[in-house]
């Protein structure tokens, strides 16, 4: 497919998971979107360009492996799964209820779902683990992870920075997800992060810096990530928590509330302009 | 039986070695305690299979976790300290509620670890790890059924905690003894006081039950190497046949071994216990016997308990 064409189908994907996003958590009446919004265009391209996977079959052996480590943004990623077909985009609308499938955060038993997440800075330790079996059995697979900025502040996140260039795991990518707002306010106040790349190329990672909404810097930068040998990837995605609806973005209030059930259609047609 | 000690942590890497040479999918996770814990024994034979991810605990369970997502059977672990004591969350949220097939065996559980004083002895793990949903936990007596228990968890999926000592112990089984899951092992008949032990303190429990026997007094002995899942029969069983239980571990007698004795105890067949353990305190620097004496962790202790049970009317 032509770039220009392939990146039009994105961005229609895109636009459609900030929909379900959306009516999901005004549904729900709790839950995340300022971190699911932002980080919309890195995930649509990775599960619709970047990675290979088969939902019609989630545990085949040589699946790429996604893992979220923030979260929660669960919806986000209920939404690109539900639109790949791992399961019906009806049970977005029973998100966080009792007994239904999608819970607050991602757990096991969800179809396309890799690892439990909610517990902020595991995740990237999880990838790592799971890039090293790949190295160890000689396995095409690459792991992914998507972490927020404000979880760089666990401890855990470098630990396993360390462990992932000491065993030189080209077969991961990482990436932020840099909105600069955590739940309290920003980043910057509440426990500065930069020189965040100037860390993580301290720790021997391979930084590719994009803006988190140009479809073709995003495609780019897993492209290196895919093609670095011997060095572990990040990608920090520089983004704006709540993009697309103008009232989200840059509130810090929107890390946790849900849009207004009674509001949704006036949200929503936002994204149609 | 009891005249020979053999170290834990030796059973451990040997169990390791004929784990590693029966399945490829056998990986072992250490962090900087790898030549302590004998489990760097593993990459003498298995190079590609062992990973040290230095003093990293938090890292440690989770990596374990990664490579068990990837099919792999994964035993980790360091010092008891620094992973239910430092690594609860990873444990919970990595291996327990995703029920992972990740093996945590550790060393230095309990006070007997000596001269490191309380930082380094965990007392607290069996409470800890016996309250996680999928979580079992296994407390062996001595390093023939440490090897045994090893080998057999790894056949059996799931995330399993194995506690050991860092002392040597006395040599409670036979070489040819097997371990069975989940099923407590009664050492000795006896019908005046049933003693219900876990690991290093099973030999403490066959000298009480000696001494007890020269004074008249038929004491049974349990050893529970499998907290959790609990052998709720063999308890209930030496309950009814003794009248009267004592509890003998190295551990915070809050939420160890004894407490989930007592709750099988309490409703299925209440029954006058005593608990011989760490009596809610933190130890301290000494010699591993001068400890376990002076907190009160030896035969004797529990021969007095089970005396003053015996003269306390129900």
């Amino acid at each position: 497919m032509e770039t220009a064409q392939e990146i039009a189908r994105l961005k229609e994907t895109a636009r459609n998971t900030r929909k379900l996003i959306l009516e999901a958590l005004a549904e729900a009446g709790s839950g995340h979107p300022g971190g699911s919004l932002s980080a919309v265009e890195l995930l649509v391209t990775l599960y619709f360009h970047v990675m290979r996977h088969d939902p019609k079959n989630p545990k085949w052996e040589d699946r790429d492996r996604f893992f979220l480590s923030k979260g929660h943004a669960a919806p986000l990623l209920y939404s690109i799964l539900a639109q790949s077909g791992y399961f019906r985009a009806e049970e977005l609308m029973s998100l966080r209820k009792t007994g239904a499938l999608l819970q607050g955060h991602p757990s096991m038993g969800i179809p396309g779902i890799e690892a439990p997440a909610g517990s902020e800075g595991i995740g990237l330790s999880l990838a790592v683990g799971t890039a090293l079996v790949a190295k160890m059995d000689n396995r095409p697979f690459r792991a992914y992870v998507l972490m927020g900025d404000g979880e760089q502040q666990e401890g855990q996140v470098w630990e396993a920075a360390m462990a992932a260039s000491k065993f030189r795991l080209d077969n991961l990518t990482a990436m932020i997800d840099r909105n600069g707002i955590q739940q309290d306010g920003l980043t910057e106040q509440i426990m500065p992060l930069e020189p965040l790349a100037a860390k993580w190329r301290a720790f021997n990672w391979n930084v590719i810096e994009v803006d988190g909404y140009d479809f073709s810097q995003i495609m780019d930068g897993f492209d290196l990530a895919t093609s670095t040998r011997n060095r572990p990837t990040l990608i920090i995605a520089h983004t704006v928590k709540g993009k697309g609806i103008s009232f989200m973005e840059w509130a810090p209030k929107y890390h946790g509330t849900p849009p207004a059930k009674d509001k949704l259609s006036d949200v929503l047609s936002e994204l149609e302009r | 039986m009891l005249s020979k000690t053999a170290a834990m942590r030796d059973a451990y890497g040997d169990a390791l070695l004929e784990l590693g040479a029966a399945s490829r999918d056998v990986v072992v996770v250490g962090a900087d305690t790898t030549g302590s814990l004998k489990s760097g024994v593993f990459a003498t034979k298995f190079p590609e299979r062992f990973f040290n991810v230095g003093i990293a605990e938090n890292n440690l369970v989770s990596i374990a976790a990664g490579m068990a997502l990837a099919g792999k059977v994964a035993f980790a672990g360091t010092y008891a300290i620094f992973v239910p004591g430092k690594s609860v969350d990873q444990i919970r949220n990595n291996i327990a509620y995703p029920n992972l097939n990740v093996k945590l065996v550790c060393s230095h559980g309990g006070i007997s670890v000596g001269p490191d004083g309380a930082s380094h002895q965990q007392v607290e793990d069996i409470a800890i790890m016996r309250s996680m949903p999928k979580m079992k936990v296994i407390v062996p007596a001595d390093a023939v059924s440490t090897k045994s228990a090893v080998k057999a968890i790894a056949a059996i999926p799931g995330p399993f905690y194995v506690r050991l000592t860092r002392a040597s112990t006395p040599v409670v089984y036979d070489a040819g003894f097997q371990y069975e899951f989940g099923k407590a092992n009664l050492l000795k008949e006896g019908s005046d006081v049933g003693i219900i032990a876990c690991g290093l303190m099973v030999p403490e429990a066959l000298k009480a039950a000696e001494s007890l026997k020269a004074r008249g007094v038929s004491a049974a002995v349990l050893d529970l190497h499998t907290i959790k899942p609990i052998d709720v029969d063999a308890v209930v069983k030496v309950a009814k046949q003794c009248g009267r239980i004592v509890t003998a571990e190295e551990h915070n007698i809050l939420g160890g071994m004894g407490s989930a004795v007592a709750e099988v105890l309490g409703e299925q067949r209440p029954t006058l216990m005593k608990r011989v353990g760490v009596k809610d305190t933190f130890g301290e620097s000494g010699e591993a016997g001068e400890l376990m004496r002076k907190y009160g962790l030896t035969a004797a202790d529990i021969e007095q308990a089970a005396s003053n049970l015996l003269t306390t009317s129900s």
